[in-house]
């Protein structure tokens, strides 16, 4: 039977991919021919979503972006047997786009049936895992260490090392979190993952466990992630009745349970500490470090969190080994981060590359410049607590360190692209605003100082005072920077002091720089 | 007070399935909010009593987090994205619309107890901005124009 491929991706479904498969199911029975569509993960080219892709003997052709009106014309093209159209687009992977990228995490999101483990173990899933249950759980380690994996979720702590500590921290019980809870704007990796590709989550939450000797599993993930939750627990149920979740995994003797548990639109609750917290079934208070969770975590226990990226990156490590892994990128940054392209750009989507590639080769070569036409003024890299970067910096190379270097950040990786509408004043504005909605409350800094500092930046833009203001919003940053437990005071000022440091004119102040 | 007499058997069904579950509160709210909508604030005591948790507990826990609420929503709950990606494609106009076509704020309910309003802080649904959610549907690159149509549609179903 001929098989067409329509994402269930949150982003697809958003753009009508539903109403597409409807259409196309009920045209196709009328003409009294069957096909089966296979529901999978997004390729990341949002653009052409709802992208229908066809299975052929000279292999898959897409076509995209295809509405409901458009299915009785693909029909009579011959959709079926991937004929010309004006949505044709060709095999999808041949595109530059997809083309260049390095799809290592990825590999098979958008290619496979997400909840079909049959379809995961012929696409090279639970490699990873059969190489590491024939490991030592110290040579696991290594393995990640040798990589050198940083944490995907925007700290960018080695996860080798880590693993390492809870590895050694003596337990009668160690829990691995997985933070799902993706709360920076301009960001839909995990998302994508949990929902085009959730065993190699599972996978590398499985490795973790018998790296450390954890038998318990947690995925934190956000509410505000329906669809994925689904992918999630039709995965797990579908590994569990296999044999690759639970007692005994595939005949190992070696346990491991997992459960999803939802957050509750906390955006706090994505620091590490917060997290724990919640899932305690407590306010997300971020607590004090150390003990590090690593050592104090969940219920107390020693406890790995670590984003969804850096655990489904995992599986190809130990599939491939530390060094392949390592092989790609620059400097200490190793691997490959899932680039997010989003706000006002021509082709926003996900675009999984090796550190190095430059902001300026992302935006215009591949993102086509903005949606709107007119030109790029700000981008706003690692979510609402990232630097805005102006255009004399584009061409500094996706790095953590190359990033640190010019008061910027890389985080999550999402990309959040502002034209020349933009009000930079309004930007840092509204960064304090989400503190002050989003603040746990607990370091003074960070609770009061965020409202002091949404009045002060309306003082600065009203022509109140307007140099002593600015002072007394930058000692305000810096109380904010040092005072602060976690990011989410001590990053605020990122967002603040780059738009007033880049685009002071927003603020009716002369430009002060060279 | 009366009302909650008719949804007590559900709260107390709900503590009992997951009594023995380690950190078990938010699956627990999240269960009333799944069956009744809300949690009320006479569930509280309940709660409190089970998990052998004080009051003052319980309530700090329901209001730190954003998507639980004690008041009945409207029948669809509409959740517009304020966050930055949304912003940087005409997000804010979306706001400023909706809440006028609906004639309420964020956190309201229309007078005929059709829609409720909510803000939220990303659907990750970024590459498609602006994004908003009707109950569990993802909605992107929505305009003023396709905002009514949406209502419209909600609405025609009644």
């Amino acid at each position: 039977m001929t098989r067409l491929f329509i994402s269930r991706d949150s982003t697809a479904l958003s753009l009508g991919a539903e109403n597409v498969v409807k259409a196309i199911q009920q045209q196709i029975s009328g003409k009294g021919q069957t096909v089966e569509i296979v529901r999978n993960g997004s390729r990341g080219l949002f653009w052409l979503e709802p992208l229908v892709e066809v299975e052929t003997s000279q292999g898959r052709v897409a076509y995209g972006p295809v509405q409901v009106e458009d299915v009785a014309s693909l029909l009579d093209a011959g959709l079926l047997e991937g004929k010309q159209h004006p949505l044709y687009l060709g095999n999808i992977e041949e595109l530059p786009y997809f083309k260049n990228q390095n799809r290592l995490t990825f590999a098979r999101v958008g290619l496979t049936d997400p909840v079909n483990l049959t379809d995961y173990l012929a696409h090279d899933g639970y490699r990873g895992l059969k190489n590491a249950l024939a490991l030592q759980p110290a040579e696991i380690v290594k393995h990640v260490t040798d990589s050198g994996l940083r944490g995907r979720g925007g700290a960018a702590f080695p996860t080798g090392i880590k693993w390492n500590t809870v590895l050694n921290a003596p337990s009668d019980q160690k829990y691995i979190v997985c933070n799902a809870d993706e709360g920076d704007s301009g960001t839909f990796s995990d998302r994508m993952i949990m929902e085009g590709d959730p065993f190699v989550l599972i996978e590398g939450m499985t490795i973790a466990g018998l790296a450390v000797g954890a038998t318990q599993g947690y995925i934190y993930l956000r509410v505000e992630y329906p669809h994925a939750k689904i992918a999630l627990n039709q995965a797990i149920a579908a590994a569990y009745q296999n044999g690759y979740l639970g007692e005994n995994i595939q005949n190992s003797g070696k346990t491991f349970h997992l459960e999803v548990r939802s957050g509750a639109g906390a955006y706090i609750c994505g620091e590490e500490t917060s997290l724990l917290e919640s899932l305690e079934g407590k306010r997300g208070l971020v607590r004090f470090k150390p003990p590090l969770p690593a050592i104090v975590g969940l219920f107390g226990k020693p406890t790995i969190v670590n984003n969804v990226i850096s655990l489904a990156s995992i599986p190809v490590v130990l599939d491939k080994g530390g060094e392949y892994y390592k092989n790609y990128g620059m400097g200490r940054s190793r691997g490959t981060l899932p680039l997010q392209l989003a706000g006002n750009i021509k082709h926003a989507g996900l675009f999984e590359a090796a550190f190095g590639i430059t902001l300026r080769e992302i935006l215009y070569d591949y993102g086509g410049g903005s949606a709107s036409g007119r030109p790029i003024r700000a981008v706003q890299v690692g979510g609402p607590l990232g630097a805005y970067l102006h255009e004399g910096q584009f061409d500094t190379p996706l790095d953590y360190e190359a990033f640190a270097a010019i008061s910027a950040v890389l985080g999550h990786g999402g990309i959040v692209v502002h034209d020349d509408t933009v009000n930079m004043a309004d930007m840092a504005r509204y960064a304090m605003e989400f503190c002050v909605e989003e603040s746990c409350g607990k370091c003074t800094p960070c609770r009061i100082g965020s409202t002091r500092g949404v009045e002060v930046i309306d003082r600065i833009v009203d022509g109140v005072q307007k140099d002593k203001n600015t002072e007394l919003l930058r000692d305000l940053c810096d109380t904010m920077t040092y005072g602060s437990l976690c990011a989410m005071g001590g990053m605020t000022p990122y967002p603040v002091l780059s738009s007033l440091n880049h685009f002071p004119e927003d603020f009716g102040l002369q430009a002060a720089k060279a | 007070m009366q009302d909650y007499q008719n949804q007590k058997s559900a709260v107390l069904e709900i503590l009992d399935a997951h009594q023995t579950m380690p950190g078990n509160l938010l699956p627990i709210l999240h269960g009333i909010q799944d069956t009744l909508g809300y949690i009320p604030p006479a569930a509280v005591e309940d709660i409190a009593k089970a998990l052998y948790l004080s009051q003052a507990e319980v309530h700090g826990v329901i209001s730190f987090y954003h998507y639980f609420r004690d008041t009945p929503p409207g029948k669809h709950t509409i959740h517009i994205c304020r966050a930055e990606s949304c912003q940087a494609m005409n997000g804010k106009a979306l706001q400023e619309h909706a809440k006028q076509q609906l004639n309420i704020d964020f956190h309201e309910t229309t007078a005929d107890g059709l829609f409720s309003l909510e803000p939220v802080y990303c659907l990750g649904n970024c590459a498609c901005s602006p994004a908003i959610t009707i109950d569990n549907e993802v909605f992107g690159r929505v305009t003023p124009e396709k905002f009514d149509q949406l209502l419209a549609t909600y609405k025609g179903a009644e």
